[in-house]
């Protein structure tokens, strides 16, 4: 048979509470200190007699200042600040059998640079502490993040290469088609503050070069076209190749006509130049159709731009080849496209 | 199977055999992709024609290769990685061994949908135990072993850990602590290394 059940022991011995409670601070009834935890008593020096509300503010509840209050407001949740060492704590009081009170201490948030300022040991939590497993995950966690800052690093690099391959003609190196058309757009979007002007360049005697001296002598022309172009336009112009041997040049702010004519007799001279490509000579030329902002009236509708454009090309090459001209006055979007 | 689990197979092959040969690896067992990544999943599929690649590829044993696997985990990856987190397990090897069965609820704590092998520990009379090993994915025992002696030197404990085969769909592992501290341990300090 079982002995009659006694009552919860009166007292828990030292070195009970040293396992339970590492963190703890037992105090007398005048406040002084009668014992601590082997692990608060690393971090805080507090010796014997010292008195608790020297070592120790209670930053709240507020109003919290002598051992009386304090053993009053037992068992509220206390923010504390060492008076002498870094960091804050979490605290709560209660009352024991002698008058006295013991204060039960734990890190908080600080817990992390805690355990690296004192270098702190599984040996100095209780073992019920959840300490251990809260610095395992944050440590875990910070593996993931490593690994996720990682690929978005990798992620960044191959988005922006995929979207440089969607804008970019692979043979020529120049834009391609969709890359001309936001391009247009972008600029038409802010039209009025902004003009610009249009080249649109299409070879002759493109399809001669390539029946007569095979396709890698054709892509070396375009190549050839495609840094002409470039070099004869800005950084900020947006050169496209848009068909075949088809060029389009965006230049925002060059818009007066004298300027256009000029840098598309410089391309058109260029050329004319016949190229050398593995021993043959490749002869072609360009004509150019320009479009200038001055004058437009607006809104304007890139499908009209494109179709003056058009209507300008057609021009040229009326005049005869290797020419450059803007549209007839009165062509517009109504003006049936080249025949 | 997670991706971190495929990336740790990844990051074994590249680094012990060489980028070339992690490459060979993706052809051979026609992977369609360059690498894996860590917070994907995969078909388990693809770890099992990862493994089986490298292994027609290097001439060795499935087990031999998972084995050296498992002791890449723990030092191959510096003082940053699963080495670390394992040291978590408590303050010395007897401890360590004792936290293994807690390894997949740890792990949850940080990736809630990661799955790991479940490993349950018997003790036995003396400093043995056995571990009983389930995962989906065949010689996940062996990875065990070469983790474990690797743990091992790293607690500077001396012991012998073993393969018993399988039985009753786990693999048994068994492990006798022959000195608990037969050499000095490799540091282990709670607070995270600075990057």
């Amino acid at each position: 048979m079982l002995p009659a059940l006694a009552p919860f022991p009166k007292g828990l011995t030292q070195a009970a509470l040293d396992t339970l409670m590492p963190m703890h601070v037992a105090l007398d009834a005048a406040g002084r200190v009668r014992a601590t935890g082997p692990t608060i008593g690393r971090i805080v020096e507090a010796p014997f007699g010292a008195p608790f509300f020297d070592l120790f503010a209670i930053r709240r509840p507020e109003g919290i200042g002598d051992p009386a209050t304090l053993r009053a407001r037992a068992g509220e949740r206390l923010f504390l600040r060492s008076r002498g060492a870094e960091g804050t704590f979490r605290g709560v009081a209660v009352a024991d059998a002698e008058d006295g009170t013991l204060v039960n201490l734990s890190f908080g948030p600080g817990i992390i640079e805690a355990v690296r300022r004192y270098g702190l040991t599984e040996a100095d939590f209780a073992a019920t502490d959840l300490a251990i497993e809260l610095l395992y995950v944050v440590e875990a966690k910070s593996m993931i993040m490593e690994e996720l800052r990682t690929l978005n690093v990798r992620l960044r690099g191959a988005k922006n290469e995929a979207e440089q391959q969607a804008r970019t003609d692979p043979l020529t190196g120049v834009r391609n088609r969709r890359a001309f058309d936001l391009a247009l757009d972008e600029v038409l979007s802010g039209q009025g503050a902004r003009p610009f002007g249009l080249m649109h360049v299409d070879l002759d005697f493109f399809k001669a070069v390539n029946d007569t001296l095979g396709h890698a002598a054709g892509d070396a022309v375009l190549r050839h076209v495609a840094t002409v172009l470039t070099q004869e336009t800005r950084t900020s112009d947006t050169v496209a190749r848009i068909g075949g041997d088809e060029f389009m040049v965006l230049l925002p702010n060059v818009a007066d006509r004298a300027r256009l004519f000029e840098i598309a007799e410089r391309v058109i001279s260029q050329l004319s130049q016949p190229i050398d490509q593995s021993g043959k000579r490749c002869q072609v030329a360009a004509s150019v159709g320009l479009w200038s902002s001055v004058g437009a009236q607006g809104p304007l509708l890139n499908t009209e731009i494109l179709a003056q454009l058009d209507a300008a090309l057609y021009a040229a090459k009326r005049q005869g080849r290797a020419r450059a001209c803007f549209a007839p006055d009165g062509y517009g979007s109504a003006w049936p496209s080249r025949p | 199977m997670h991706g971190l689990i495929n990336r740790s197979i990844q990051c074994f092959l590249r680094e012990t055999f060489g980028a070339a040969f992690w490459q060979h690896v993706a052809q051979e067992a026609r992977l369609g992709i360059d690498g894996f990544e860590a917070m994907l999943d995969y078909d388990d599929a693809l770890s099992e024609a990862v493994i089986a690649a490298a292994g027609r590829l290097l001439d060795r044993s499935r087990d031999s290769l998972l084995e050296d696997m498992g002791t890449y985990l723990v030092t191959g990856t510096g003082d940053r990685g699963l080495r670390r987190l394992l040291r978590f397990g408590g303050p010395t090897f007897a401890d360590f061994l004792h936290s293994l069965d807690e390894i997949p609820d740890r792990a949850r704590l940080a990736l809630p949908d990661i799955e790991l092998p479940a490993l349950e520990v018997v003790e036995h009379a003396g400093a043995n135990l056995t571990l009983w090993c389930r995962f989906p994915l065949s010689g996940a025992g062996h990875v065990i072993v070469g983790l474990l002696r690797a743990m091992a030197d790293d607690y500077g404990a001396l012991c012998l850990v073993e393969h018993r085969g399988e039985v009753a769909g786990a693999e048994v592992v068994g492990v006798s602590l022959a000195a608990a501290a037969f050499a000095a341990p490799r540091p282990f300090d709670l607070a995270m290394p600075p990057v």
